[in-house]
């Protein structure tokens, strides 16, 4: 299978699953609309524009109308997770031990911003507000599993790991 | 009716409306950046703040209602401090570029700025660093601009039922945006410029093509020739300063010969030829049992907004190209013929109360051979900005007439400038078609006036016929989804995107003030009042056209000059 009817048929995977998570929204209006976007995002991994596209058919809303509530939080995201998916988090006890710097490195590491997936979806990158931690801050994620106390020199040691495993399964 | 108490002074206020109408109405001028006359108030930008006795807090004008006894103070220091200091922190990350901005002039921020005596930044904000948007063909966006007053936004919405646009982000990094911040080419913006109009900075504006015009006018192998729409004679001397609803049409064309242009053609030229060709193809459709009610063609807001949001009913749009393109056909085949000259050496420009227009002359429809039917679109603001640059004045110039063989026009192509004029055009020759009779009085006043749906039954010898003109897509959709729903006395429907017609479209003098639009209305009745001819299977140039040239409507020529189809457009709705 090439790989253009791979993203065919995914999409057409992912037009069904929205399909059904809309259908458990009968008659919906506008109020429903967070609690879909959440759905679709917690399904689909991101916010697609084909995605956006089908919500707004269902609750009758413009998809600049969707983008725009949408963009107001945090949550979402609109670009795929990459295989290692960072969340950095910029809470209040994080902010006073340092998460300030820490987004400052990370950004220059993976050259991405917040809410971005590299090109080669490796690597994406999430800002949260608290992950409910604290003791541990600053707190950074990597793909669910919490590091504590992190530097910007332990940063740049995860993302190397996660690098030379990729490197590592390439030539296996 | 009961009194308030104003500045001291007892005023007259009426239940239910807010302090700022009680307040403009007893002529007191409240500072505003967000108001919209017409719609709910939104009191996002705060300008229009006043004090009210027992109050905590000022209170914003534009929202608050009137109530009996309410005590206001306008102009205490108070009130005066808070207006100043709102206008300083909405100029704190503007980008104070004035000399260099398309608004200066007519922009309500640098007026309110004089007007309130900022003299000196208080505030210096982190300047916004954002791109222009300069995808569309028809309208440039400079975020760096925008004051956040949601006026584009709302008339995008609530208007015109597009939505192209929307705030996105939040707190210091809120803009508006379209869906997925993409450009404006790829989004479903339909390029009215209603947004321009209603913009109270430089964040919006057209996308200028006089510079382009100009060099073409320097060019010594091209040949530059231009049209001009109807509504353009009664609006460009607002550019100037004169009143609203002053025809200077004779001057205009005077003008543009001044200018350099070889030959000034009149699209109400080809607004009468629409006449003939629309008026034919809707009487086939009638007999034939063709796609009806038959919707107008001439409005290319209108054209792409069908395209995107109600393709199901695309057979029913007439198949006539606009006049524009129309002129612009004729200009680049038989007008080239007859001159002997080679259609890629002719530029053809147009001077259009519409930014749509810059979009349509674009469209793949719209040429042959790789050759464009009409080069350039003008709105009239850029055909003020042009005569400027050129100094010729426009109030010293003698009438002239315009040029054949596409000058001629009747009353009948120049009301095409107003909403109903197409549909009272329509009608006039549409009766001769079927009835064989003219009218006997040629004035139908219920197509006439800024009522947003406006209907017509009316019988036509057997015939019932059921007409409606339409202005503002969003009143658009109201008749359009019940045509979906079934409706089905309607045999004639008239489609502008712009509330009350080209007179009120996005390339006209900046400002939505319905009193103007009126005025500019008033001023195509007037002329459709005094001249004798008034309909247009009259217009004798038309006629000559069809003899030498196009041979009879709807006849192989005009198939392949004057009609199109659209399709379907798949964009982010």
């Amino acid at each position: 299978m090439g790989t253009a009817t791979a993203e065919t048929k995914k999409g057409a995977e992912g037009a069904e699953a929205i399909r059904a998570i809309l259908e458990a929204h009968p008659g919906a209006g506008r109020d429903a609309l967070i609690p879909i976007l959440q759905e679709v995002q917690e399904q689909q991994g991101f916010l697609s524009k084909e995605a956006v596209v089908q919500i707004g058919r269902h609750l009758k809303l413009p998809a600049s109308k969707i983008y725009g509530v949408a963009t107001f939080y945090n949550q979402f995201r609109f670009q795929p997770k990459g295989k290692y998916h960072f969340m950095l988090c910029r809470g209040t006890a994080c902010h006073v031990k340092g998460s300030q710097r820490l987004l400052a490195s990370i950004v220059k590491l993976l050259s991405l911003q917040p809410g971005q997936t590299s090109r080669d979806r490796l690597f994406s990158l999430e800002v949260v507000a608290c992950m409910g931690a604290c003791g541990l801050a600053p707190v950074v994620s990597v793909n669910g599993e919490f590091y504590a106390k992190v530097t910007p020199r332990k940063l740049a040691e995860m993302i190397q790991e996660c690098r030379q495993k990729e490197l590592a399964n390439a030539s296996n | 009716m009961f009194e308030i108490e104003v500045d001291g002074r007892k005023v007259q206020a009426n239940e239910g409306e807010t302090v700022l109408t009680a307040l403009r109405r007893d002529g007191v001028q409240v500072p505003t950046l967000c108001h919209m006359e017409g719609l709910p108030p939104s009191g996002a930008c705060r300008m229009c703040v006043v004090e009210a006795e027992g109050m905590p807090a000022l209170v914003p004008s534009c929202s608050y209602p009137v109530a009996p006894g309410m005590k206001l103070k306008t102009r205490s220091p108070k009130v005066l401090a808070a207006r100043r200091t709102v206008l300083e922190l909405l100029m704190a990350n503007h980008p104070d570029d004035c000399l260099y901005c398309s608004r200066s002039g007519k922009c309500d921020l640098q007026k309110l700025s004089q007007e309130l005596g900022v003299s000196q930044r208080r505030f210096q904000g982190g300047r916004s660093r954002q791109d222009s948007d300069v995808s569309s063909p028809s309208i440039i966006r400079d975020p760096e601009k925008c004051v956040l007053c949601g006026k584009c936004v709302r008339v995008c919405e609530e208007i015109q039922g597009v939505s192209a646009i929307d705030f996105v982000g939040r707190g210091s990094r809120s803009h508006v945006g379209t869906a997925f911040d993409q450009g404006m080419n790829v989004s479903s913006c339909v390029n009215c410029g209603q947004c321009i109009l209603v913009c109270p900075t430089g964040a919006l504006a057209e996308r200028s093509y006089v510079d382009r015009v100009i060099a073409a006018l320097s060019d010594p192998t091209k040949t530059v020739v231009v049209q001009h729409a109807p509504a353009v004679s009664v609006t460009l001397a607002e550019e100037f300063g004169v009143k609203p609803g002053t025809d200077v049409d004779g001057r205009m064309v005077a003008a543009l010969r001044r200018v350099g242009f070889k030959k000034v053609f009149d699209t109400s030229f080809t607004a009468d030829l629409t006449i003939m060709e629309e008026g034919s193809e809707l009487v086939h459709r009638v007999k034939t049992g063709g796609a009806l009610p038959m919707l107008t063609s001439c409005s290319p807001g209108w054209i792409k907004f069908i395209e995107q949001f109600y393709p199901e009913l695309l057979p029913n749009v007439s198949t006539c190209k606009s006049p524009q393109q129309m002129m612009g056909a004729l200009i680049k085949t038989f007008w080239a013929g007859r001159e002997k000259l080679d259609p890629a050496n002719i530029v053809s420009v147009s001077i259009m109360p519409c930014t749509a227009k810059k979009f349509e002359c674009g469209r793949e429809e719209m040429g042959r051979g790789g050759v464009a039917d009409v080069d350039y679109v003008l709105t009239t603001r850029e055909l003020g900005q042009l005569l400027r640059i050129f100094g010729v004045d426009l109030a010293s110039v003698e009438p002239e007439a315009a040029d054949t063989p596409f000058g001629e026009r009747t009353t009948a192509g120049k009301i095409f400038g107003a909403s109903g004029g197409v549909m009272e055009a329509a009608v006039r020759t549409a009766h001769v078609l079927l009835t064989g009779e003219e009218m006997g009085d040629l004035k139908i006043q219920p197509l006439r006036g800024q009522k947003g749906i406006k209907e017509l039954h009316a019988k036509f010898g057997e015939l019932e016929v059921g007409a409606a003109v339409v202005s503002g897509l969003g009143n658009a959709r109201k008749v359009l989804d019940e045509v979906r729903a079934g409706r089905k006395d309607l045999h004639f429907i008239e489609i502008m995107t712009c509330p009350g017609g080209c007179v009120g479209g996005g390339g006209q003098p900046i400002g939505t003030d319905p009193q103007k639009v009126r005025a500019r209305m008033q001023a195509l009745y007037q002329i459709d009042r005094d001249e004798p001819v008034r309909v247009s299977h009259k217009n004798q140039q038309v006629q000559r056209l069809y003899d030498e040239f196009l041979g009879k409507p709807l006849g192989e020529k005009s198939h392949h000059l004057l009609h199109t189809h659209y399709h379907k457009r798949e964009v982010l709705v």
